[in-house]
């Protein structure tokens, strides 16, 4: 069974989605001709939900957040669909965009150092979310800030409203770039890498915080990592992506304990555990990723797996249901650990 | 907030946010050479403005007797007299007064062209910013003195004619330099963290480029000044710029320069007010660029 559209196993309850992606498509065109970056991606967000979604540099991770939220650069298309809110938002007008994004859709950048404009005040650019968005008034903005800072657990927020992004930490500037996107309470929250560029110390912090948030405001999250241990804290449910595709999904407990793809295995051994024999090399995944702009024909995986058969060579392996809520892109049927 | 904060010395400081203007201005009056260069320039500024009532000669009164004549404080030639036997004092004053007008003037026509029109290319990208570019290669390809003649020709001797000339000039490498700080910056990730809470293109140039262009500009700024007010003596030289008996700096200087084995009092004041103001400018600019960016405090 070939899972391309909505699997109705997958719902939680009966409410719809927040967001819809079906058969999503992004392509760039490059000097050396079309490279497609994600190919063919679908999945769905719930209300008050938080979908993780991993895979290595280059697997299109990214690329899939910057189609959603239209922020493509000028050589970049996408097709497919995206509905947010039963709203198709792929391919409508940047004025009409621009009522979405910040107030109902907000996004979390990679690197709080320059995610920050280096020449406004804190203050200055939460207020402007405000009186642009909503056209609060900029003493009301200036209050609902120190709150939404105080909230994201600021001290001192007063005055740290008046002061420039240089003259905070790391973990204080991503502090602020999520009361950032909190300010408007929008119903889904994308955070792209929220905790790469920070300290390990520092991730935990962040991470709890988006919880916490969550938990207050019930708000959708789009958690986009290449560290595995940040899925497992905070996700509901997992998509492994591959060469711009989802080779896996499924609930983060399923996907952590029973991988069933063979990269997901591969990316879960790779990982060094506490409990680990420290003696040895850690495991890695033998080869490189593919080059999105010579995609092989069959399964993108298909050079580095250790599985490999002719089949998998041939034709991209169709994302299948395997369990209710679990589907992966692979000919094995079973893959035991 | 029931505490008002304190500032080091105990005063209290005003709750109110401080905008980048705000706190400029209070690290730019920290700078000695910069305020020492605004207070300079405006005790020039005044100098010029109140010239006919502190020179003791009008300065196109001609005197028969002093033609030439050295500095001379008891007959009021506090600076000599010029080949023509005018006041020098008086004619380097009226020159300040057209030397500066050029000079501010043709920066600001170039500074808000050129940002603007730089900023817009820059950030568009693409198409128009390929058109809009090409328009200003177009524009930089005319010869400058052929443009100037022609608008002398058409429209007679006049000094707005200057700062029309000099403008249409200027701003092409305003234009040049904006539109290249504004591509760099585009992709950097506030710009597009910006476009993510959804901030239209025009806010964006307007609160995230231009603010974070300002050190840059500011520094090419305080060498156009300079560099106008050259370029309208040379124009004045070549009889294409102010009509005697006004005068400009540019004019005084060349000639001054013409007489200066026998009166080099004709060449060094006027080249004196110049060099000074150029310095003063160039400190109040290097000020400027260290007060506009929030790193330096």
């Amino acid at each position: 069974m070939t899972v391309s559209q909505e699997q109705p196993g997958w719902k939680t309850g009966n409410q719809t989605p927040l967001l819809v992606v079906d058969q999503l498509v992004t392509r760039f065109a490059t000097p050396d001709g079309s490279v497609s970056a994600v190919n063919g991606v679908s999945f769905h967000v719930n209300k008050g939900e938080t979908i993780g979604i991993v895979g290595e540099s280059g697997s299109g991770k990214s690329q899939v957040l910057m189609s959603i939220m239209g922020l493509l650069p000028h050589n970049g298309t996408s097709t497919g669909s995206v509905k947010f809110d039963d709203r198709e938002i792929l391919g409508m007008s940047r004025e009409q965009l621009n009522k979405i994004r910040g107030t109902r859709m907000a996004m979390i950048f990679q690197d709080p150092m320059t995610a920050l404009n280096p020449y406004l005040t804190v203050g200055q650019q939460l207020t402007e979310v405000l009186t642009f968005h909503q056209g609060t008034n900029p003493a009301m903005a200036r209050e609902q800030a120190r709150e939404v800072l105080e909230q994201v657990h600021i001290p001192e927020p007063g005055k740290r409203l008046d002061m420039y992004p240089h003259e905070l930490s790391g973990g204080m500037r991503q502090r602020v770039m999520i009361a950032m996107g909190m300010l408007c309470r929008p119903d889904l929250l994308i955070a792209d890498e929220p905790t790469t560029a920070l300290d390990v110390t520092i991730q935990a912090e962040i991470l709890d915080l988006l919880a916490e948030q969550q938990a207050v405001t019930g708000t959708s999250i789009i958690l986009v990592t290449h560290d595995l241990g940040v899925v497992a804290g905070l996700c509901d449910r997992v998509m492994v992506m591959y060469g711009g595709r989802i080779v896996e999904q499924g609930p983060v407990r399923d996907i952590f304990y029973d991988p069933q793809h063979p990269y997901t295995r591969a990316l879960l051994l790779s990982m060094p555990r506490l409990d680990d024999d420290l003696s040895g090399d850690l495991p890695t995944i033998a080869g490189q990723p593919p080059n999105l702009a010579q995609m092989p024909p069959g399964c993108a995986f298909a050079p580095r797996c250790a599985f490999v058969s002719e089949q998998c060579r041939q034709a991209v392996p169709p994302l299948r249901e395997i369990a209710p809520g679990r589907a992966k892109a692979c000919t094995l049927d079973r893959l035991v650990a | 907030m029931s505490v008002t904060p304190l500032d080091a010395a105990g005063v209290a400081m005003p709750a109110q946010g401080t905008s980048l203007w705000t706190s400029a201005r209070r690290r730019l009056m920290r700078n000695r050479a910069a305020m020492g260069g605004l207070i300079v320039l405006i005790i020039i500024a005044a100098l010029a403005i109140l010239a006919p009532y502190i020179s003791a000669h009008a300065m196109d009164d001609i005197s028969w007797e002093d033609i030439g004549a050295p500095p001379d404080w008891a007959n009021g030639y506090y600076f000599g007299t010029d080949s023509n036997g005018r006041d020098l004092f008086a004619r380097t004053l009226y020159g300040a007064r057209v030397s500066l007008m050029v000079g501010v003037l043709a920066s600001i026509v170039s500074l808000v062209i050129g940002v603007t029109y730089g900023a817009v290319a820059g950030y568009l990208g693409g198409a128009v910013d390929n058109v809009m570019m090409r328009i200003v290669d177009i524009l930089y390809s005319l010869p400058f003195m052929f443009f100037v003649i022609l608008l002398t020709v058409f429209f007679g001797r006049n000094i707005f004619l200057i700062f029309v000339a000099i403008g249409a000039v200027e701003w092409l490498d305003m234009a040049r330099i904006v539109r290249g700080q504004t591509m760099a910056l585009k992709h950097r990730e506030f710009i597009e963290a910006a476009h993510a809470f959804g901030a239209s293109s025009p806010a964006i140039v307007r609160r995230h480029i231009i603010p974070n262009i300002l050190g840059p500009v500011m520094v090419f700024v305080t060498l156009t000044v300079p560099k106008v007010i050259l370029l309208e003596s040379f124009l004045s030289f070549l009889g294409l710029g102010v009509q005697e008996p006004m005068t400009s700096w540019g004019v005084l200087i060349s000639d001054g320069a013409r007489d200066m084995e026998t009166a080099p009092w004709s060449l060094l004041f006027p080249a004196t007010f110049l060099a000074v103001t150029l310095f003063s400018l160039n400190f109040l600019g290097d000020g400027l660029r260290d007060a506009l960016d929030p790193k330096d405090r």
